[in-house]
């Protein structure tokens, strides 16, 4: 939460040095006018992104277009917006609870593999950061290489392993198995946003006296806030997509969305208008951050490395 | 950063290290206990040596899925990194257009990948969906369920719609920390468009597109959500890739040996392939 | 704790009980003479005694199954050209 409110100040900064740079923009303008006249750049700029962006919007506007819409009409005309628009779709993923369990199985696990990945990680990566040791660098790659390896490879082992502690169809099971690759990809990330503290702040604060654990929580954690902010949003995302290992270690009380709208996929008889709705729920997450995270997604998908 | 020896850092990496080895490094032994014995169920073993990894490596099948795995991550490469670069010099520097630009084209990289699937199998059906529908009515016999041709391109239009946009960031990132300086030096030497490409931009995108080729071709490589909900490994074989063939082998035929050889043949490219990205990146860091 | 489904054979414990030797020797090579002994070497960029274990190891792997594949199932062959391989590794890379 503390992420949210820092990304909301931050943009409520951005806005309030518009006005002030308006000269600068003018002055901007000026050149590029001229830049334009001289023809060296296109006055079509914005056209390549615009276009990009609509090629990108259309299939997500169809989804939300048709969880509007009845199967009736869904199946029977072909319309490009909903004539008869109806919640029903919604109403029917918050009401029956084989679908809105879903969403709270995926919720609950997803929620506890990012506390773990994150809170494990973070002493992990500062040790990266600031300390050489034994092994380090080999260390380092290991990590990547569990973040790298394939989930199809895991599936079945992992199916076994939990299957000898009894853990099949729990939360905790699942939320242990995205560990596999959230783990170090929370390692990396926040290793990289690490490295870019000076190391003379930690000395200076060691020369005032600071233990360990008080540096750490007062004055590092603070500095580097927005780079926990990411990392919790990639773990929390790339849990959230998972389906394979998901799928493989539940059955019926951990269940997560992905899985049973999979299964409604597979199954005659569809209902189409529900399938979408589902869809653009699981959509909701993501879409409802993402203006906090825009500055940093090339960061985090990069594993920290930009 | 000069980082100071200190081996007690051991003890910070040390619940990484038992978290990360209980989720990897026992199902590796197990994978690797499985590929060398034969089990009719019941946690019965055989002994099998070298047998499965033979078969493995003398199966069509096993080759095909890696031949179409190669030409899928090729492809979307191909099309992909282009794309993205020139999609990334298109890009407003300042203004509105920053952010708004920045938050759409990053859409499709949030969502979860098995509704990526659905979203496509939704939308290039002939009966209801606007990609298909508008297709068969210019005329073009698509149906991306019987024909293989229609169900490579669909999912690979799928695959340029979800990760471009990767690359694009990626590239932008690297673009907005060249100095203006750098560009208004060009501007008085009457630098063409295409010199400030090859001279300014491109070397400074160096680092981010090797970055973006190799997460791509790793990501690529083990696509299995949305191809699995898109066509199901069909029509027939014919976008049956990697991930797809080794979780039917594994879940559906539950053949632990050949599944666990496969594994292992797979994992080893995986490993290949991390340390040409570890050294890459280690070397471009050693290099600032 | 039932360990039955895991499997383990003598040989595949054997090979898992050679990979931690090696790893606590080179632990311990690391702690006598700390540094890895870095240079570069025919790749053309600065490697370690880690990077060259791990190189010889993935490579020995892909030997295997390259004999595997092209030659024949008697693998002893595939294990002398590895540990040329290897010896190889650590003297050029």
């Amino acid at each position: 939460m503390a992420r949210l409110e820092e990304s909301t100040a931050d943009g409520r900064t951005l806005m309030r040095q518009t006005p002030a740079s308006a000269e600068a923009q003018i002055a901007n303008a000026t050149l590029a006018r001229k830049m334009r006249r001289r023809g060296e750049e296109s006055r079509f700029w914005w056209l390549v992104p615009t276009i990009y962006i609509i090629f990108l919007m259309l299939p997500i506007y169809w989804l939300v277009n048709m969880s509007f819409k009845t199967n009736q009409e869904i199946l029977g005309a072909f319309s490009l917006w909903p004539r008869n628009p109806t919640i029903a779709n919604y109403m029917v993923i918050f009401t029956d609870p084989s679908w809105y369990k879903g969403y709270i199985n995926s919720i609950i696990y997803v929620v506890m593999n990012t506390v773990i990945s994150v809170a494990v990680a973070l002493p992990a990566a500062y040790a990266f950061s600031r300390y050489r040791f034994l092994g380090d660098k080999h260390l380092f790659f290991w990590l990547l290489t569990n973040r790298m390896a394939p989930p199809a490879v895991f599936a079945l082992p992992f199916f076994q392993l939990y299957s000898a502690f009894g853990l099949i169809d729990t939360h905790i099971a699942v939320a242990l198995a995205h560990c596999l690759f959230n783990v170090p990809l929370a390692v990396w990330i926040l290793e990289g946003f690490m490295s870019g503290v000076p190391k003379e702040i930690d000395e200076t604060a060691y020369i005032d006296g600071y233990s360990f654990p008080r540096f750490f929580l007062r004055i590092f954690m603070p500095l580097i806030a927005s780079g926990v902010g990411v990392a919790c949003f990639f773990c929390f995302m790339f849990s959230w997509v998972e389906l394979l290992i998901a799928r493989t270690l539940t059955t019926t009380a951990a269940k997560p969305i992905a899985a049973i709208m999979t299964r409604t996929v597979s199954a005659s008889g569809l209902d189409w208008g529900v399938l979408a709705a589902a869809g653009v729920l699981t959509i909701l997450p993501g879409a409802l951050v993402i203006w906090f995270v825009r500055n940093y997604i090339a960061k985090g998908f990069a594993l920290g490395r930009v | 950063m000069e980082r100071t020896w200190n081996n007690k850092a051991w003890f910070m990496v040390l619940p990484v290290l038992l978290l990360v080895a209980f989720s990897a490094i026992i199902p590796l032994m197990t994978v690797v206990n499985y590929s060398v014995q034969d089990t009719f169920g019941n946690n019965v073993f055989f002994w099998a040596g070298s047998e499965w990894f033979e078969e493995i490596l003398h199966s069509d099948r096993f080759w095909e899925a890696m031949a179409r795995n190669l030409a899928f991550s090729a492809i979307i490469l191909i099309i992909e990194i282009p794309l993205g670069i020139f999609i990334a010099l298109n890009m407003p520097k300042k203004g509105w257009g920053v952010p708004v630009c920045l938050v759409l084209m990053a859409l499709p990289l949030l969502i979860p990948w098995n509704v990526v699937g659905t979203i496509w199998q939704v939308f290039g059906r002939v009966d209801i969906g606007l990609l298909g529908y508008t297709l068969r009515a210019l005329g073009f016999n698509y149906n991306y369920v019987n024909d293989p041709f229609d169900a490579w391109i669909t999912v690979i239009v799928m695959d340029v719609w979800h990760w471009t946009s990767l690359v694009v960031l990626l590239c932008y990132a690297g673009l907005v920390s060249i100095p203006d300086a750098y560009y208004q030096a060009a501007k008085i030497d009457g630098a063409s468009r295409w010199a400030i490409f090859r001279y300014i931009q491109l070397p400074k995108m160096n680092r981010v597109l090797l970055i973006a080729v190799l997460l791509r071709f790793m990501d690529s490589f083990m696509i299995y959500t949305e191809p699995f909900v898109v066509t199901g490994g069909g029509p027939g074989n014919t976008t049956t890739f990697l991930s797809i063939d080794l979780v039917k082998l594994a879940i559906g035929e539950f053949n632990l040996g050949e599944a666990a050889a496969m594994s292992i043949v797979y994992f080893l490219i995986i490993m290949l392939l991390s340390w040409v990205f570890y050294t890459v990146m280690t070397a471009y860091d050693a290099e600032q | 704790m039932n360990l039955t489904w895991m499997a383990w054979t003598l040989p595949t414990a054997i090979f898992f009980i050679t990979i931690l030797v090696l790893l606590c020797g080179m632990a311990i090579w690391e702690y006598a003479s700390p540094g890895g002994n870095p240079r570069v070497g025919v790749l053309r960029f600065e490697t370690t005694r880690g990077d060259r274990l791990f190189l010889s190891l993935l490579g020995s792997a892909f030997i295997h199954l390259a004999w595997l594949g092209l030659v024949g199932p008697n693998l002893w062959w595939a294990l002398a050209l590895s540990v040329v391989y290897a010896i190889g590794v650590f003297r050029y890379v």
